[in-house]
């Protein structure tokens, strides 16, 4: 299965390697060649510890500012574990749309499919079935979510960025049908007992854990096996992809299932933490997720995507944050460094990623 | 300025009783001295005809308000439907909510065409929406201003809404009278959505109130979003931030569902929390007595039942109950009330969900 994918791994990223060439690089015609690919591949693994050492210098150097300007809150045990949980959510959404815009495609729905999946198992009529029943259907109801836009993707032949504007539109539309704008309160004790304290394993949270296997799977998925060699095809040059064998719309319609079931996961985690379903939940997560994916190195056009690189990117914007609230700053400054943070974090990956 | 109100509500009956007493006594004075005769002395007030549950004129209603998507927009479009039903006289038009000011223009437009007597707007963003007022206006439809005030006083024959500055300083009034006696007292703020100018308001009317108590100083303050997830993630940082403080002010009671479950995951209860807006769950938290809200400072929605009454007046020509004047008034301010225990009871049935 790794023929079919060798022709489209080189068309994706290759402007992106150009001048790195560590090993001694393929060149067009050496396709075939055993040795080429793997200094391209050499290449690339140290481009891509580049890139995410350079992710982790930031993050060093946000952790640096939270402990001089707070040293007794930032530094604490209680503030990481603290910056892990508000993490989580947003993080497992993050794998699911790192798969997607790896492929080509991108998922604007993410938080509508949250706010729908939190809100429609936290119903009185869900509520009555217990932790499983709570558990089931909010995974269920991302999945459904990520069925329906793969298959509008995949098979309807819309385009990514319609079908999932559609889903955001009418998802929220429905969660906000089922609450009437209410907040839906959960009851069941083993639900809330999840997101205290008492639940922690070994000073780790379980929404933490939920989201270490999230990305610990996902990280394998992508980069060990041949569906993830075939999402890189396919968002490398489908058309390759296609002609070298790959069921480009079967795939495509698996990855958005999977990131409704991040959603949905995700949705779960929401209920655990906040202990309620509202239609407000993942308020603009879609941007949130597309962002960490994006300082994370995966390429907005497809053919590149690292799940290392977008958990570190949304461990930076949750540090943000974090010492942003820590050391009470209003708001509005909150969203400018947000935004300058984004702009820096790129162009120090250009800077460091560029020079051999 | 607007006056600083008290809290205790026995207070202000004392005052308003002795006030009345020594109008009435006056009153009586000057009667004495009078020797005119008693009919046609002018500059009295006489008995204007107000609305009263008596079914009079029919009068066709039209309701337009923004999308409910969270409790207190809900709970306004159920009392203005509740308080309709209620007169067997009144009509009500109502439009599908939205928050696009341009469908809201024209869902007015609609109403007007149909020829309502009068026209409730809660507008989504009240300076946008003020061409649809003063349409609706100069088409000889008085509207009543719900809440979100039009930018233009001529866009509106009445307003009813709430106080936001006045929500603030009863919040601070009432946590500065609970730590007045307490050295170096902290207070931690946790605001609203920053982007709104009421939540500046609120903000202002609280740091007024604050000021009168020198021993309090206010160590922080962040923004949520009014939803209930951006109040756990904020309130979680705060607790963080702030290891020990005395009281807590959140400006909205669907963000508090957010802030007292942090505050439940980080186990603390060594401060009191006083929440915003009036809804259930926080009135049946303080009911309870037990954890750490003790008090929610009122943002009636109640208004809506006011405004379809206030409707109800204008279209029948008729002044309201318990004032002399012949007409409603061009505005009228609600007064944001202090819920804590003690009177809780006669409030929980307004409690929103």
């Amino acid at each position: 299965m790794t023929q079919p994918a060798t022709p489209a791994r080189r068309e994706g990223p290759q402007p992106l390697l150009d001048g790195g060439g560590t090993g001694p690089g393929p060149g067009p015609g050496s396709g075939k060649s055993a040795s080429g690919d793997g200094g391209a591949w050499r290449g690339r693994i140290f481009r891509a510890d580049v890139r995410t050492l350079s992710l982790i210098g930031v993050l060093a150097a946000l952790a640096l500012i939270g402990g001089l300007t707070q040293p007794d809150a930032f530094l604490a045990a209680g503030n990481l574990q603290l910056v892990l949980t508000q993490a989580s959510v947003i993080g497992v959404v993050t794998v699911g749309m790192t798969f997607v815009i790896t492929s080509g495609g991108i998922d604007l729905s993410v938080g509508a499919i949250v706010a729908l999946a939190s809100v429609w198992a936290t119903t009185v009529a869900t509520q009555e079935y217990g932790f499983a029943g709570v558990l089931f259907t909010a995974v269920i109801v991302g999945v459904g979510c990520g069925l329906v836009n793969g298959l509008l993707i995949a098979y309807g032949g819309m385009v990514p960025f319609i079908a999932t504007l559609a889903m955001l539109a009418s998802a929220r539309g429905l969660a906000l049908q089922i609450t009437e704008g209410k907040t839906q309160m959960v009851t069941i004790p083993s639900v809330l007992d999840l997101g205290e304290r008492d639940a922690y394993l070994l000073g780790v949270p379980p929404l933490v854990l939920v989201f270490a296997a999230v990305t610990v799977i996902g990280w394998l998925l992508l980069n060990r096996t041949t569906f993830g060699r075939r999402t890189v095809a396919v968002g490398g040059n489908a058309e390759a992809a296609r002609l070298a064998g790959i069921d480009v719309r079967r795939q495509r319609l698996y990855l958005y299932l999977l990131s409704g079931l991040c959603c949905g996961i995700a949705a779960f985690l929401l209920i655990v933490l906040s202990g309620s379903g509202q239609n407000t939940n993942g308020n603009l997560y879609e941007l949130d997720a597309i962002a960490a994916a994006i300082i994370g190195g995966t390429l907005l056009s497809g053919g590149r995507g690292t799940i290392t690189g977008s958990v570190l990117g949304v461990l930076i914007f949750t540090t943000i944050t974090n010492i942003f609230a820590l050391n009470n700053l209003e708001s509005a400054t909150q969203q400018i460094a947000k935004g300058a943070i984004i702009v820096a974090a790129v162009l120090v990956q250009r800077r460091t990623t560029s020079t051999p | 300025m607007p006056e600083t109100p008290r809290l205790s509500a026995a207070a202000s009956r004392r005052r308003l009783l002795f006030g009345a007493a020594a109008v009435s006594g006056g009153a009586f004075l000057t009667a004495c001295t009078s020797n005119e005769p008693k009919e046609g002395s002018g500059g009295q007030a006489a008995d204007a005809p107000v609305a009263d549950d008596k079914p009079g004129k029919p009068v066709t209603i039209g309701f337009a308000g923004p999308q409910a998507d969270h409790g207190w927009l809900n709970a306004i479009n159920v009392n203005a439907k509740e308080r309709a039903k209620k007169y067997k006289d009144v009509t009500l038009a109502i439009t599908e909510g939205s928050n696009d000011t341009a469908a809201q223009i024209g869902q007015i437009d609609t109403l007007i065409n149909k020829k309502v007597d009068v026209l409730v707007i809660l507008p989504a963003d009240g300076k946008a929406m003020t061409q649809a007022g003063l349409k609706a206006m100069r088409a000889g439809i008085p509207v009543v201003n719900l809440d979100r005030i039009f930018a233009n006083p001529q866009a509106y024959r009445c307003w009813i809404g709430g106080d936001n500055y006045g929500m603030g300083l009863n919040a601070g009034h009432y946590i500065g009278e609970q730590l007045k006696d307490k050295k170096n007292a902290k207070v931690v703020e946790l605001a609203g959505l920053d982007n709104l100018e009421l939540t500046k308001q609120r903000t202002e009317g609280f740091d007024a109130a604050l000021k009168n108590y020198p021993n309090i100083e206010k160590v922080a303050r962040q923004a949520a979003e009014f939803t209930v997830e951006s109040g756990q993630a904020k309130m979680s940082q705060l607790l963080q931030a702030q290891k020990n403080f005395d009281a807590l002010w959140n400006h909205d009671d669907d963000q508090g569902v957010g802030a007292l479950r942090a505050i439940e995951q980080a186990g603390r209860d060594d401060f009191f929390m006083v929440g915003g807006a009036g809804a259930l769950s926080a009135m049946q938290a303080i009911e309870s007595g037990e954890g750490v809200l003790k008090a929610t400072v009122l943002y009636p929605p109640t208004m809506a039942a006011s405004a379809i009454d206030l409707a109800r007046a204008l279209g029948q020509g008729k002044g309201v109950g318990g004032m002399a004047e012949f007409e409603i008034p061009s505005s009228i301010t609600l007064y944001s009330a202090v819920v804590t225990k003690d009177n809780v009871k006669q409030y929980l049935p307004t409690g929103f969900k």
